[in-house]
């Protein structure tokens, strides 16, 4: 305990130099061709399609509404069962046309429900409810305002925003982080939105802040950011926020990643299997911010997101503000079209996005860039050969892994052994892949281990439950079993202890036999 | 409200969606063109038969390649090209005397490829740096033809032509019409051994025509030349300099040590980097990643391992140098090097106290 209070207390210093992570990789940003133009709103489309599902996992939203049905903007259209998680709003006014199946953007790739919107063009909002007099208000009341403004992490994990920071408040935070070190190439949708909306950044910092209960709140930006270092700090300068810093790191992938950007910060690594509040922490994205500071000072909840879209299969790059349930193929529209030679569509970065099989998937939380690659971009693919040891996915490896270890029991299902070596700390960053000269697709073998580990895990713990009840339920035969016995041997106790009774039972089964005989007797004459 | 567009559909495939062009035959390439400005230098000082023994291992080495790619049912295409069978060829043919006959190429590449490499499941599954294996089976078995070694070009009687190389190499004809005994001469480190075991003190030995201002004339030359390349592969990026740091730094502190303590029987640290195959095994050969070790800090170990068995080797062996025995025995040594330093994981707590 004292160690980490140490920690504690060292991590209060985030920010006042810039450390290092192991490994990483200096890749080509590829960001300014995706920054050139303004922020774009994406015109109101004619249908939108808004997934149940908008993340990750599998736990999908209740729908509230039924077709037929109208709506008002920012109206809750479906409910998660987890009720951390919120709620999904109406990203406008109109018409529930359908609930039904669809492409959506998910790792899975498989397709899933939606909700069909025709809009009616009219954008009415419902009756919005901010949280009055922010700055000095509790920070339970930011918290259910969030919720109930179903906003969730936009660097990329959508984890539910009013959980992440309830849980860090319980155990103490004392700086926030706000991550705008978005360090996957061609990303640039955290860069546009600090460039044009400092203010908004701002504001959201302080309302996290102040939900967290922490002292002060560092924006983390990257060098080659240009511009947003003044333009924050211009803003930061106009507010009165206090103890809100802006600090620069050097762009090396994936500093982005929570833990990488802590290590950076204040040269202290997170405990593996604990969370950045361990060392007094709070990370949250720029575009998170943002969306706080809508829910909490407009009302207004989450409904759409800055997306950058970009790559050499795109006519026009450039970064969009687009409603969730906005068909990709709308944005693409909306950025001239596709290159010619066009050949993959991708959901987040090139280093850890996830391929799409169509543009009529819709936009969700998640969605921070949509990637269109030529065929140049992606070369041809190159046959897997043996792993020869290299070593240079180590080298690379900002978990400070042995990829080529973890490969190893990997291919050969060796999962304990894979997770004892730290497969779980794997933070899926693609540095290991993208170096191999072998081209093993080690991104995602881990992927799928970090799957099977977990249900594995799953099934363990079930599996031990089942034992347990087993074995609660043979205990408990065995003692009312034994209580029976206990119980008849108690009663012949009692009863041969007397003799009265001794004499009586006779005299009653005396009885009994010559009944029993005159009855026979009697049944034998019939 | 605008129409919706027509929607594209798309293949899919995993992250990460873009790469750099590095594949398996790159890092071969590299290690070849790294190794060429030593092979001329070995040429220039050895005469033409270091080259014909050169091509001599690659033809058998990608003869016994195919012919086992072959029989395990591999696609040749994919595998024969990838030249890993060739480095392999040309750090065992740079090990052998430039007259050997041809028939140890034959045997050596044969130990190598087919037992060391493919018994053992093929290219990143062996466990034995497979040129070394060739070169100590050959070693063994053969100790007179593995050690007629001649002198450099400039202390040779008479330059030994082409013509005259081939012939030695496919008849066993010594050339010049004269015995193989006029020809053939000791190498540096082998009259150092000698002098050593018979008394004389190492600057005695060191008067010896042979020598050069470091190692052995010529060789010393060598040797600068295989690190130039070495260094250059650092450069690249394909080695890491963990492995020739300790391996030539594990050398230099312990000859220097037994060099103040018994100057009489020991060459100096400088004398044991410039002779024999020191600097070409510590840049090349116990860098092979297949059979070395793949965390740093047991590369570090792994070098040392090789430094110090060498120079144990070369003072208390039979063999006048020990690096291929120092490597086959580090490449044992290896899988468990690894699983002790095996680096700490981001998060993961030492020894913690709560």
């Amino acid at each position: 305990m004292q160690r980490q209070a140490e920690a504690v207390e060292r991590a209060r210093l985030a920010g006042e130099r810039i450390h290092h992570f192991h490994g990483g990789l200096r890749l080509r940003h590829n960001k300014k061709i995706s920054c050139e133009v303004p922020l774009e709103r994406v015109p109101l489309p004619a249908r939108l399609f808004v997934p149940l599902l908008q993340h990750a996992g599998s736990d999908l939203a209740n729908a509230l509404v039924q077709p037929g049905q109208a709506v008002l903007k920012g109206e809750p259209i479906g409910a998660y069962e987890f009720p951390d998680r919120g709620f999904v709003h109406a990203p406008t006014s109109g018409t529930i046309v359908a609930i039904e199946n669809g492409p959506i953007a998910h790792p899975g790739g498989q397709a899933g429900m939606r909700v069909v919107i025709e809009p009616d063009g009219l954008e009415r909002w419902t009756t919005l409810s901010p949280c009055p007099n922010w700055p000095g208000a509790d920070p339970q009341d930011l918290l259910e305002t969030m919720r109930r403004a179903g906003l969730v992490g936009l660097g990329g994990a959508v984890f539910p925003t009013s959980t992440k920071v309830q849980g860090a408040g319980a155990a103490g935070v004392h700086t926030l982080i706000l991550n705008g070190a978005e360090c996957e190439p061609y990303i640039s949708c955290d860069e546009m939105l600090m460039r044009e909306q400092a203010g908004k950044v701002i504001a959201g910092a302080r309302i996290l802040r102040r939900a967290v209960g922490a002292e002060r709140a560092i924006i983390a930006i990257e060098d080659q950011m240009g511009v947003v270092e003044q333009v924050l700090k211009k803003a930061l300068a106009a507010s009165d926020a206090e103890h809100v810093e802006v600090v620069r790191v050097t762009t090396i992938y994936p500093e982005g990643g929570e833990r990488q950007l802590i290590q950076v910060l204040t040269g202290l690594e997170v405990p593996s299997g604990g969370l950045p509040q361990d060392l007094g922490l709070l990370v949250q994205n720029v575009g998170t911010a943002a969306a706080a500071a809508d829910a909490v000072i407009e009302g207004k909840p989450l409904i759409e997101r800055v997306v950058t879209v970009s790559g050499n299969g795109v006519k026009r790059p450039r970064n969009l503000v687009a409603l969730f349930g906005t068909p990709i193929s709308a944005l693409i529209e909306q950025c001239g079209g596709y290159e010619d030679d066009v050949q993959r569509l991708v959901l987040g970065g090139p280093m850890m996005g996830y391929a799409l099989p169509t543009d009529a998937a819709p936009v969700i939380k998640a969605a921070n860039c949509i990637l269109a690659l030529t065929a140049k971009d992606i070369q041809a693919p190159q046959p897997e050969m043996p792993c020869i040891r290299c070593g240079e996915c180590a080298r690379v490896c900002p978990a400070v892994l042995l990829p080529q270890t973890l490969h190893w029991q990997a291919s050969n299902g060796q999962w304990d052994d894979a997770r004892d070596s730290g497969l779980m700390d794997c933070i899926e960053c693609g540095c290991c892949d993208f170096v191999c000269p072998s081209h093993i697709p080690l991104l995602d073998w881990f992927r799928h281990g970090k799957g099977m580990v977990r249900k594995r895990a799953a099934e363990q713990a079930a599996a031990d439950l089942a034992r347990q009840r087993f074995e609660a339920r043979e205990e408990r035969l065995a003692r009312i079993k034994q209580d029976r016995k206990d119980r008849i041997a108690a009663k012949k106790r009692q009863m041969s202890e007397s003799s009265e009774s001794k004499k009586k039972v006779a005299e009653a089964l005396e009885r009994a036999r010559k009944a029993r005989e005159a009855r026979s007797g009697g049944d034998d004459k019939q | 409200m605008k129409p919706l567009p027509p929607s594209r559909e798309f293949d899919t495939s995993g992250a990460p969606h873009f790469s750099p062009d590095v594949t398996v035959q790159r890092v071969m390439r590299d290690v070849l063109l790294a190794l060429t400005p030593g092979i001329a230098a070995c040429a220039w000082y050895f005469g033409p038969g270091v080259l014909v023994q050169i091509i001599l291992a690659i033809l058998f080495a990608l003869g016994f390649e195919a012919l086992m790619l072959r029989a395990r049912g591999q696609p040749l295409r994919l595998y024969l090209p990838d030249l890993s069978a060739v480095v392999t060829a040309i750090l065992f043919a740079l090990c052998l005397p430039p007259l050997a006959p041809w028939w140890i190429a034959l045997t050596g590449m044969l130990f190598a490829i087919v037992i060391a490499k493919h018994l053992f499941g093929g290219l990143g599954h062996n466990v034995f740096n497979p040129a070394m294996v060739g070169y100590v089976v050959c070693l063994v078995s053969f100790p007179r033809e593995m050690t007629a070694w001649l002198p450099p070009v400039s202390l040779a009687d008479a330059s030994i032509g082409i013509g005259e190389t081939l012939r030695a190499i496919f008849t066993g004809a010594a050339p010049g019409g004269l015995g193989w005994d006029a020809v053939t001469q000791a190498t540096p480190l082998d009259t150092l051994k000698t002098g050593v075991d018979h008394g004389q003190t190492v600057s005695e030995i060191r008067s010896a025509p042979i020598f050069g201002d470091f190692g052995g004339l010529g060789w010393e030359w060598i040797a600068n030349w295989f690190a130039l390349g070495g260094l250059w592969l650092m450069w690249r990026r394909v080695i890491s300099w963990h492995v020739p740091v300790a391996t030539l730094g594990s050398v230099i502190a312990l000859g220097l040590v037994a060099y103040v303590v018994d100057p009489g029987s020991s060459p100096s640290p400088l004398q044991h980097v410039f002779s024999g195959a020191l600097v070409l095994g510590a840049f090349f050969i116990a860098t092979d990643p297949v059979t070395g070790c793949t965390s740093t800090i047991g590369r570090l170990w792994f070098g040392a391992g090789v430094g110090v068995i060498t120079l144990a080797i070369r003072r208390w062996g039979g063999y006048p140098d020990g690096v291929a025995f120092a490597v086959l025995i580090m490449n044992m040594a290896a899988p468990l090097i690894d699983r002790f330093t095996r680096p700490r994981v981001y998060g993961e707590q030492v020894g913690r106290n709560d």
